[in-house]
């Protein structure tokens, strides 16, 4: 139906905005994040058990938001230095120090960013010419193949198999490089899957960017949580990696600060350099509260989160026993807060399965293709929430399984 | 600390199958160990944690620093021990600095916390000096927030 306005427009005789060819062709040809439209179908409903988030399920820890009140009182609103607070950098190199083994110069080798999503798009805007390809891995979040597409870049995926339990195998990355080849972006723990990789499997994929003059874009959000004594280990550190990385981490997922957006990218000074020039152009600075947050969480260092590092690896458990026992196979992820069950035995796409889970027992989980096609036939269930939501929530899938599997 | 105990002293109320879930136990050894906690004395009890305003309940609660003075065999035990027998004692323990037993006692109201001040507590011998504070209210008890502290709120589904 014609609006008043069309209408109008057409009796004074003037031409209809055609919208069409204002936005930009990648723009316009982007899928929208699956993750949203699912979103909208749970969004007003106050009923609902959800293991649909990807975040913690306590709020900052009291200190960190003690000490933004604390700045607040004092005035501390200004901007900042483009790189971020320098006292933040240092702090920055002493964290990344200690955990990936790997230093870094707060002046000329650290930017904070806006949250990891930031920096892993100035990444890639620094980085890709036209035409340039970036191997990443599927399933994986929402973002990666957008962004290098937003940067012009080819993204090139990889399929991680569940067979693997969903680490990335060097000889399916090996097949593809082409002279094209700038990057491999790498992210482990990996949202959705949990997935984490065996450190033979990093070293291989370590010798292929030398051996092939590549680029790694590192994403370390959840690598602060491992489960089962795991140490994590990241390609930066091996040898002939440090010249080629950019290491990318946040405070989001373990200090529970995901609405801070609060990142950082580390890199030797010429790609931190050009990373700056876009970061200062369209960002200018991360907000001044959000860094001293940031401040505070890298004072408190793991206390921050090794108790909730500690209370999710019990969850972790529970869940992915709860699963296998209803029949939905699930392997046991050594990281992030994520489990990826398969569904494929109840007959339902990732899709119907979720929407059938939300409509009938009001428990909402992601769909695995929201997180690519390879994500099909898999659900994603966050346990990042209190334990006896967690076995209620089984329990009305375990009801919902079996109701499926009588039906058919 | 002994896992299984630290989750139980966080939540009491889960059951022996979800513990045993969570800490990649057998159930029937999660049911064993707890009775052994239970038999060495490691568990001393339950109980719930009740925002007593919210449930009704007008008694009034004090802390109540005591003086007295330690014994040559047994130094403060002895008499501590005594004191805590007492049903309107709820928790009693030894304290550094400048009194040495900090009594927290519950009362039908003012006058029944001042009856076994002055009647019971004082008159004990070894018993140097008291001084009794009343709790106005409760904003925070065993590691709960009253009144929930709970208004943050998070989108159902995020990436």
């Amino acid at each position: 139906m014609k609006s008043a306005c069309q209408w109008l427009h057409e009796q004074r005789g003037i031409p209809t905005m055609e919208y069409d060819n204002k936005i930009s062709h990648i723009i316009r040809d982007l899928p929208r994040s699956g993750i949203r439209d699912f979103f909208e179908l749970v969004i007003g409903r106050t009923d609902v058990i959800s293991l649909g988030v990807g975040e913690p399920d306590k709020p900052t820890p009291w200190p960190i938001r003690e000490a933004v009140i604390r700045s607040l009182e004092k005035g501390q609103t200004s901007y900042t230095s483009n790189l971020g607070l320098e006292s933040l950098r240092i702090g920055i190199s002493e964290y990344v120090t200690k955990h990936f083994r790997t230093t870094y110069d707060p002046k000329t080798e650290i930017l904070v960013t806006v949250g990891v999503s930031e920096a892993l798009d100035i990444a890639f805007r620094a980085v890709l010419n036209p035409g340039d390809e970036v191997i990443y891995h599927e399933p994986c979040y929402v973002s990666y193949s957008p962004s290098i597409k937003m940067a012009y870049g080819v993204p090139v995926v990889v399929q991680t198999r569940e067979e693997n339990e969903f680490a990335l195998m060097a000889e399916d990355v090996e097949k593809a490089i082409t002279p094209r080849t700038k990057v491999i972006a790498l992210n482990f723990p990996t949202n959705p899957t949990g997935g984490i990789m065996p450190h033979e499997e990093l070293a291989k994929i370590a010798a292929l960017a030398v051996k092939h003059d590549l680029l790694v874009f590192t994403d370390e959000i959840y690598s602060e949580l491992l489960y089962d004594g795991r140490q994590h280990k990241s390609i930066v550190e091996f040898p002939g990696m440090r010249e080629r990385t950019i290491l990318l981490h946040g405070f989001s997922k373990a200090f529970a600060m995901t609405g801070w957006r609060l990142g950082y990218a580390c890199a030797p000074a010429p790609l931190r350099e050009a990373m700056m020039k876009i970061h200062q152009y369209c960002m200018l600075c991360a907000p001044i509260m959000s860094q001293m947050a940031g401040i505070e969480a890298l004072k408190m260092g793991e206390t921050a989160y090794e108790d909730m590092r500690q209370s999710y690896e019990q969850r972790r458990n529970l869940i992915v026993s709860r699963l296998n026992g209803m029949g939905l196979h699930c392997f046991n992820p050594g990281g992030a807060f994520y489990v990826f069950p398969e569904i494929r035995s109840t007959g339902l796409s990732s899709k119907d399965f979720a929407i059938q889970l939300l409509e009938k027992k009001s428990v909402a989980v992601v769909p695995g293709s929201a997180f690519s096609s390879a994500g099909e036939g898999f659900v994603r269930c966050c346990y990042a929430t209190a334990p006896e939501l967690i076995a209620k929530a089984m329990d009305l899938m375990e009801e919902f399984v079996n109701e499926v599997r009588a039906k058919k | 600390m002994d896992p299984l105990i630290e989750l139980l002293r966080n939540n009491s109320n889960r059951s022996p199958k979800e513990i045993a879930l969570a800490l990649g136990l057998a159930e029937s050894e999660v049911t064993a160990r707890i009775a052994a906690a239970e038999a060495d004395g490691t568990i001393l009890g339950y109980s719930a944690v009740v925002d007593r305003l919210k449930a009704g309940d007008r008694r009034v609660t004090a802390l109540i620093e005591v003086r007295i003075s330690p014994e040559r065999d047994g130094g403060f035990d002895r008499l501590a021990r005594r004191i805590s027998k007492f049903d309107q004692v709820r928790d009693c323990f030894l304290m550094s600095g400048g009194y040495d037993l900090a009594v927290i006692v519950e009362g039908q109201d003012l006058l029944d916390v001042a009856t076994f001040v002055s009647e019971k507590l004082s008159t004990l011998g070894g018993v140097l000096s008291t001084a009794t504070r009343f709790e106005l209210k409760a904003y925070k008890e065993n590691g709960f927030l009253a009144n929930g502290g709970g208004d943050e709120e998070r989108l159902p589904v995020a990436p």
